[in-house]
């Protein structure tokens, strides 16, 4: 359960405030599938970071399951986006040097986890995405939708509450777009939070929820009718 | 399990560098050379410090040494060709009685000889003195006796030859056995030693002891010299007076009271007082002196290494920004950050530092072998070297790996 209460945010720019947030109250039940859409400046990639618990709010509440994240400090807030959140980004972020299943270790090394323990999972889940015999590739001898795939998986090593991907397939071409898709569905589907930011309404109609944002605000907050169809006509 | 993220960090680091082969090279050689540098200075500077050391203190540091010498050209030729100066016997009886903290004092006459036995002959340096001369000035007795105190007043023909001419003269014949002839006078060798002597010259570090009693019954005080067609005399009694004090501070003061002494009698300054003790002092302040100049020079280079990895961490904190931003999201601490950016800096100081040590080593060798330097490396400075290598990294890393953990994470997420 995540509950967002008066959130606000504001940034000083030039001597100026820019209220990026204006009083944002949000609820995402455990198990949904979120996309949150809006022209640029609409403050959706602020509520993204506050989310993400990358920036703190400048007032208001925010429970991430039983903690109030809005009175953490610097490495609480690095702990919980280790142990509780999952990211995936447009631009995929995967670390070159390293093959796909250490980057799918990744945020196990800030955790006081065995690697070696939890090899397995990460096999398990490279398989999940359809990568089972690329384990020891690099990123650079992956496809874009490969890659994304593997931050997929990444985002799954710590089981975290909720995973956050920013326009997922925003450098992607529609084919594999849907590819992706359907993997965050799949994980819907066995139970994951996730909520997506995009301003793409194909991907939006994927969700079974649409949040639409526009000055700092939560104007429309639909349910969305298409989803069935649209994951039945593909 | 700390070691976990500890070991990806340093394996991390290490891939890292090998991703940019070039670039972590060329910066390790800045540290090669700086650390290489300090090891050599040091040793250079060391070995420099040690031959100078070595040859004060075989002059004995509770030591004067008086010598005579020739004065300026000033009179002479009034003299009918005989030329008087230098040390005399009253002036050994004068300082023995006016200076109570004189131990022992040796005096020695030096003349260059022929020294013959059967068909061979060798030049050598003849020593007349006393049997004190061997405590005076420690030297080592390989066989046999040194001179002794009957050889003195009885004036008898005996000497002591150091190994260097035994082995010449002497071959496997045991030299205590023989005698050999200076000057048409027949000396029976009663000891052998084991000097070597300083000069690379290898007559001149062939000598001879003979009681300087019997030298003085041979020859007397005046000594004649025949150069190219006209004789000239030099009197001199005693060439060499070595005094050995009490205890060191006596030596200092003892130093100006017999200047003032000597300043009585002679009119000329026809004699020169060496201190070991205060030349060996001097010398540690040059040497001091020496490496602090020697070791700010490789400091230098050492501190030019030291900004060339503070240049390239902060060219590669710049790359990898967006990597920062991710491990942020990821669940990094500011620390964990940091603590990513100075392993890279230490492990390139590091190796540059290993490096460095490992050439620090060699070079000083080769210093010594191909040239007429002798370089000694001492083991602090390559304890020192690894230190400061290490420092270098910790120094010139906490700046760009401060500047990492300080970025936004989503400022640089959004980094392209």
């Amino acid at each position: 359960m995540i509950q967002l209460k008066g959130i606000t945010k504001v940034f000083p720019l030039k001597g100026q405030e820019i209220h990026a947030l204006k009083g944002i109250d949000l609820e995402i039940a455990s198990g949904s599938f979120v996309a949150i859409m809006g022209p640029s400046g609409s403050g959706k990639s602020t509520l993204l970071n506050i989310l993400g618990c990358l920036g703190r709010p400048t007032a208001g509440s925010y429970r991430l399951g039983t903690e109030n994240v809005a009175e953490m400090d610097d490495n609480t807030l690095s702990d919980a986006r280790g142990r509780r959140l999952g990211f995936i980004f447009q631009s995929y972020n995967l670390i070159t040097q390293l093959n796909v299943i250490e980057n799918i270790q990744l945020p196990l090394i800030y955790q006081e986890v065995s690697l070696k323990e939890k090899l397995p999972l990460a096999i398990e889940l490279a398989t999940l995405v359809g990568l089972e015999d690329r384990l020891d590739h690099k990123p650079n001898e992956l496809s874009g939708g490969q890659q994304q795939r593997v931050a997929i998986a990444r985002s799954l090593i710590n089981d975290p509450l909720m995973i956050l991907a920013d326009e997922p397939t925003g450098n992607l071409d529609s084919t594999t777009e849907e590819e992706i898709m359907q993997i965050l569905i799949k994980l819907n589907k066995r139970g994951k939070t996730i909520v997506i930011v995009t301003h793409d309404e194909a991907v939006a109609q994927h969700t079974e929820r649409i949040i639409r944002m526009k000055d700092g605000l939560i104007y429309q907050d639909e349910i969305c009718p298409n989803r069935e169809e649209a994951s039945s006509a593909l | 399990m700390r070691i976990t993220k500890f070991t990806h960090t340093l394996e991390l680091g290490f891939k890292s560098l090998m991703l940019r082969k070039l670039r972590s090279g060329l910066t390790i050689l800045g540290i090669i050379f700086g650390v290489c540098s300090v090891i050599t200075m040091l040793a250079v500077g060391n070995g420099a410090a040690f031959e100078a050391q070595e040859r004060i203190k075989n002059l004995g540091s509770n030591n004067i040494i008086i010598e005579s010498i020739q004065p300026a050209e000033s009179d002479s030729t009034e003299q009918e060709n005989t030329l008087s100066f230098g040390i005399k016997r009253r002036d050994m009886d004068s300082i023995k009685r006016a200076i109570p903290e004189v131990a022992g004092i040796v005096s020695q006459r030096l003349m260059n000889e022929n020294v013959i036995f059967r068909d061979k002959q060798q030049s050598a340096q003849i020593i007349g003195t006393q049997p004190s001369l061997r405590s005076v000035e420690s030297i080592p007795i390989l066989r046999g006796r040194f001179l002794c105190e009957l050889d003195i007043s009885q004036q008898n023909t005996v000497c002591i030859i150091n190994k260097s001419l035994a082995d010449e003269l002497f071959n496997y014949l045991n030299p205590l056995e023989e005698t050999l002839k200076i000057d048409n006078v027949h000396y029976s060798v009663v000891g052998v030693t084991s000097e070597q002597g300083n000069s690379k010259q290898t007559t001149a570090n062939h000598r001879v002891y003979i009681p300087i009693s019997s030298m003085q019954a041979r020859y007397g005080d005046l000594i004649i010299k025949n150069s190219s067609g006209s004789f000239s005399a030099e009197d001199v009694q005693l060439n060499k007076l070595v005094l050995q004090m009490k205890n060191p501070t006596a030596v200092i003061t003892a130093e100006s009271q017999i200047i003032n002494l000597l300043n009585l009698t002679h009119k000329e300054k026809d004699y020169k007082l060496t201190v070991p003790l205060q030349l060996l002092k001097q010398s540690e302040e040059t040497q001091r002196m020496f490496n602090i100049v020697l070791g700010s020079i490789a400091a230098i280079s050492l501190l030019v290494g030291g900004i060339g990895i503070m240049n390239i961490m902060l060219a590669t904190v710049t790359e990898r920004t967006r990597e920062i931003g991710l491990r942020r999201a990821l669940g990094a601490k500011k620390s964990d950050i940091i603590t990513q950016f100075m392993v890279e800096a230490v492990l390139l100081s590091l190796i540059g530092g290993l490096i460095g040590i490992l050439l620090g080593i060699a070079v000083p060798q080769l210093i010594s072998n191909f040239t007429s330097m002798n370089a000694i490396i001492s083991p602090g400075s390559v304890v020192l070297a690894f230190i400061i290598s290490a420092l270098t990294g910790i120094v010139f890393g906490i700046y760009p790996a401060a500047k990492s953990a300080q970025l936004d994470p989503i400022e640089a997420l959004r980094n392209e």
